[in-house]
């Protein structure tokens, strides 16, 4: 099985995003570097809109994801609700 | 009533597809002359997926905002002097390296996308390729911005534009792009938006900046980092085309993987300069290139690979030969600058020891029995007032342009050259990619504009070293390039920090 993983810069938003990444992504690696922060999971990882915005505590676009974005790796899927990063093998 | 929000699959759809039209008294193919000629067949453009499904209004509003972001840093280290908080002087001229090589590829890259957007039949890959084209003219913009910071404090970067067309190690990753953008439309996404985007541009772009942000460069890290969250979306599109054109027809198959071994090689030749950088030019260590590599071409692109099995794909040729590569790179390109020094518009030193130490650490199986020795060399004779220069010219490789520099990985010894004959002349490879690259297509390398053959020529301002130095490739003969030991960068700086 292959790890998929993203990459945030490490900044006030994307600590949320990373919190809520790690409550719904069973089993994920957290790794903080000089200003970024990756995170790899065994073959899938979801962001989950609701589980953003609860940590946010305000609305939040799945699209916001690209201003903290640094790399991915994985098949993107993006829709209103969820980005989801896998790898089909 | 309001009007209902669209969702994203719904605004996708009605901003990007239903914008196209058919042509009803013009002849399709006339419009799209490049899209046969490489072999690629495309039965269904429809079937084009963009998975983050980013509509041209989405994409100007979080482009802006990032711009925001971006433009607030720059100010902020300006006026901060933020070129005073870089961790050490040496680090400087890996943002020379970056300037002169890199950005100047960014624009090439907006060409490159803006041409092949142009001639793709499909409006879902139009429109991705008409972002990515804006995203790259913005990335060689904030680069030239952030950077021009340090081109007032610091010697090298004045006529980056004008030396990427001519100096001889910036024709490496220029001819690369060249190559591309003189290939079909086809081979050019994959080359680019699949190759050298998915797997590695990350190289550059995530080690090296998390590098930059740890050696107090908040100008680098910056721009790095918000260019590389437009290469998150190229990443996607790079793989979206490998996936297209595989499930498009079987016989793209043999094509694309062609491609995919074409390029791989040519980018991990490309990238031993940026092995250099990390290895050699980051005072204040992240990782070693080694592990980088690993992290992000073995463990990344060994997983993409695994996923596009399924179509039949297989790793790239020569990846033993690649696997090795990264014990050996980084020390002998910094070792040919290193004693080529003169002719570079960056400074070149001996690392310190801790830093020598830190390779040995990382490198346990070479560096002690292959690198170590040279720089106590070296040392010895920089001890003794006679810091050496190479006074001959490289010969380079035809196709990746890049100075013979590299051993056969079985026998760190041995210079690895390789030729072949063609219409009666021979051409000289450092490698077997690199020949393999050339005899699929020596119409189109016999006709590389190499640096050195066009100084022995006498195309390149006169016989002598400063005549191409000072007159055709525009450095500041003796402030550009030498050693850092005893340059005006370093003089520079200690008067800053008031050290004698």
């Amino acid at each position: 099985m292959s790890k998929v993983y993203i990459a945030l810069q490490d900044n006030d938003e994307s600590r949320y995003i990373v919190e809520a990444i790690e409550e719904v992504n069973e089993d994920c690696t957290v790794i903080h570097m000089p200003a970024m922060i990756r995170i790899e999971r065994e073959h899938k990882l979801v962001v989950v809109r609701e589980v953003v915005e609860e940590k946010m505590g305000r609305d939040w676009d799945v699209q916001e994801l690209h201003l903290n974005l640094i790399t991915l790796g994985g098949n993107v899927d993006e829709d209103d609700d969820f980005f989801t990063l896998e790898w089909k093998q | 009533m309001a009007a209902k929000k669209l969702n994203i699959k719904d605004k996708y759809r009605l901003l990007t597809r239903d914008l196209d039209w058919d042509f009803s008294y013009e002849d399709r193919k006339e419009a799209f002359p490049h899209e046969e000629f490489e072999g690629i067949k495309i039965t269904d453009w429809d079937k084009w997926e963009d998975p983050f499904r980013l509509t041209m209004d989405t994409y100007w509003k979080y482009q802006a905002e990032k711009e925001k972001k971006l433009y607030a840093i720059f100010d902020a280290f300006s006026q901060n002097n933020g070129h005073l908080n870089v961790s050490d002087p040496r680090y400087v001229n890996a943002v020379k390296i970056f300037l002169t090589a890199v950005s100047p590829l960014e624009y090439q890259a907006y060409q490159g996308f803006a041409h092949v957007g142009r001639q793709c039949g499909g409006v879902g890959a139009r429109v991705a390729c008409q972002m990515q084209a804006l995203d790259e003219l913005r990335h060689v913009q904030t680069q030239i911005h952030a950077m021009s910071h340090y081109n007032k404090f610091f010697d090298g970067m004045q006529e980056f534009s004008h030396q990427h067309d001519r100096v001889w190690y910036l024709s490496v990753p220029r001819s690369f792009f060249t190559d591309a953008r003189s290939a079909g439309p086809f081979e050019y996404m994959v080359a680019i938006g699949f190759s050298f985007e998915y797997v590695l541009t990350n190289l550059l772009f995530v080690p090296f900046m998390s590098g930059a942000a740890h050696n107090g460069d908040m100008a680098t890290v910056t721009f790095g980092f918000s260019a590389q969250s437009d290469e998150a979306r190229h990443m996607t599109l790079g793989l979206e085309v490998i996936k297209f054109f595989l499930e498009q027809h079987e016989d793209n198959l043999p094509i694309v993987q062609k491609w995919i071994d074409k390029w791989f090689w040519r980018g991990t030749r490309l990238l031993s300069i940026v092995a250099m950088m990390m290895d050699y030019m980051l005072p204040n260590k992240v990782m070693s290139w080694k592990e980088a590599w690993e992290v992000y071409f073995e463990d990344a692109g060994g997983a993409l690979f695994k996923d596009l099995a399924r179509y039949g794909i297989r790793m790239p040729k020569y990846s033993e030969v690649i696997e090795k590569e990264k014990e050996h790179i980084s020390h002998q390109t910094w070792w040919t600058f290193y004693t080529h020094g003169h002719a570079a518009g960056f400074h070149t030193w001996i690392p310190s020891d801790e830093e020598l130490d830190w390779l040995s650490e990382k490198y346990p199986d070479t560096f002690d029995k292959y690198y170590r020795p040279l720089w106590e060399m070296a040392k010895e004779k920089e001890a003794k007032g006679e810091r050496f220069y190479t006074t001959g010219l490289p010969q380079l490789c035809q196709t990746c342009q890049i100075p013979m520099l590299f051993t056969e990985m079985d026998n760190p010894n041995q210079n690895s050259m390789r030729d072949t004959v063609h219409n009666g002349e021979r051409y000289h490879f450092c490698s077997d990619g690199c020949k393999d690259i050339f005899e699929e297509e020596p119409e189109k390398y016999v006709q590389a504009w190499l640096p050195v053959h066009q100084i022995l020529q006498g195309n390149c301002g006169g016989p002598e070293m400063s005549d191409v130095l000072g007159e055709f490739y525009k450095m500041n003969v003796g402030a550009d390039n030498m050693d850092m030991k005893g340059s005006p960068d370093e003089e520079r700086w200690n008067q800053w920090k008031g050290k004698a």
